[in-house]
């Protein structure tokens, strides 16, 4: 377990719930590649019906901003309230906002 | 023997392969190579107990004398089971279990394919559902026999050897006696020879991409479904049955 260069690559698992529902990250698998990753993301995360659709992609590939760009990236949205749709009413039987 | 002994005998050769698999399989939740091959492997397990439950249930309405799912389970001896001896081999090492699977998923989903449209709507039905689970135990292993059969020199030599080992009991899925006969001209059944040829190329094709030789069999076994078994399926037995033997009526 030790020889890093011998673990398979961690990939990210995102599933569907259900038609026209956003993928949610569900948690992460190990796999030799993208076909034993979605087999191995399904027994994981998909055999108690969970999905009904489920994307892979290796962990390597996501670029995250880190703790560093929190100040800049975040902070000037506390108050400019006007960036908020604040003022717009929600039609009546939308169910996906 | 006449068409109810001919369709007890047909369910029981369903739910006994399924059974039978299943306990190998679940041999090795908690030891799998990694976390998420070991949730397969028990997830494969778990859909075959689901198969053999439907099976051995209607196999116990069909014979009319009140036998439950476990009382079939759990009561018979060896020689009473009618399982395929393939399924009964012993796991050996990951290659020699993902070959088994993969030889018999390949031939429990054409003879799955099929018997959907059985005239028995029962059977049917039990088909129906248990196609979409082999269908992608068939995918799993196959991706396995690839990836073990073109991968290292050791893994290629380890999974041709279990293909090599297993080869003599592939014969054996075909086989077929009085019961098949009798249930044949209703349409309960059809003929498994009608599939053959298909199992043999979904073989070839999966090989191909392993770099796999398909092997030629010195020996084929015979008559698992007349009761006929290894020396290895006593021992399985022995270990599944003891529970409900020693403590009978035992609830979870």
């Amino acid at each position: 377990m030790s020889d890093s260069t011998k673990e398979w690559p961690i990939w990210e698992v995102f599933t569907q719930k259900k038609d026209g529902a956003a993928h949610e990250h569900a948690g992460s698998v190990h796999a030799p590649d993208a076909e034993m990753a979605l087999l191995n993301a399904r027994d994981v995360y998909g055999r108690r019906m969970e999905a009904i659709n489920m994307w892979v992609v290796l962990s390597s590939a996501i670029v995250a901003s880190t703790p560093d760009d929190m100040g800049p990236f975040f902070d000037p949205a506390n108050d400019k309230l006007y960036r908020w749709p604040n003022t717009f009413k929600t039609p009546q039987g939308i169910k996906q906002v | 023997m006449n068409k109810q002994e001919a369709l007890f005998e047909y369910n029981l050769r369903i739910g006994d392969n399924a059974l039978v698999l299943a306990q190998r399989l679940s041999e090795w939740s908690g030891s799998g190579p990694i976390l998420e091959e070991d949730i397969a492997m028990s997830n494969m397990a778990l859909d075959l107990i689901g198969q053999s439950r439907g099976f051995l249930t209607y196999a116990g309405t069909v014979e009319g004398k009140g036998r439950s799912e476990d009382d079939l389970a759990f009561f018979r001896d060896v020689r009473l089971f009618r399982n395929r001896m393939l399924v009964e081999m012993p796991n050996g090492d990951f290659g020699v279990t993902m070959m088994r699977s993969f030889l018999f998923s390949a031939f429990a989903y054409l003879h799955f394919r099929g018997l959907v449209k059985s005239k028995d709507e029962t059977i049917s039905g039990l088909a129906e559902k248990s196609l979409k689970e082999v269908t992608y135990h068939l995918r799993h292993t196959s991706q396995w026999v690839i990836r073990l059969g073109d991968g290292t020199d050791e893994s290629n030599q380890r999974v041709q050897t279990a293909a090599n080992d297993l080869w003599s009991y592939t014969n054996e899925l075909f086989e077929m006696n009085e019961v098949d006969e009798l249930l044949i001209n209703d349409g309960i059944v059809f003929d498994l020879n009608g599939f053959r040829e298909e199992w043999n190329q979904l073989i070839k094709e999966v090989f191909t991409k392993a770099t796999l030789e398909i092997p030629v069999a010195g020996y084929n076994s015979k008559g698992g479904i007349n009761g006929f078994h290894t020396e290895h399926l006593g021992f399985l037995l022995a270990e599944m049955q003891s529970l409900p033997r020693s403590l009978p009526d035992a609830k979870w």
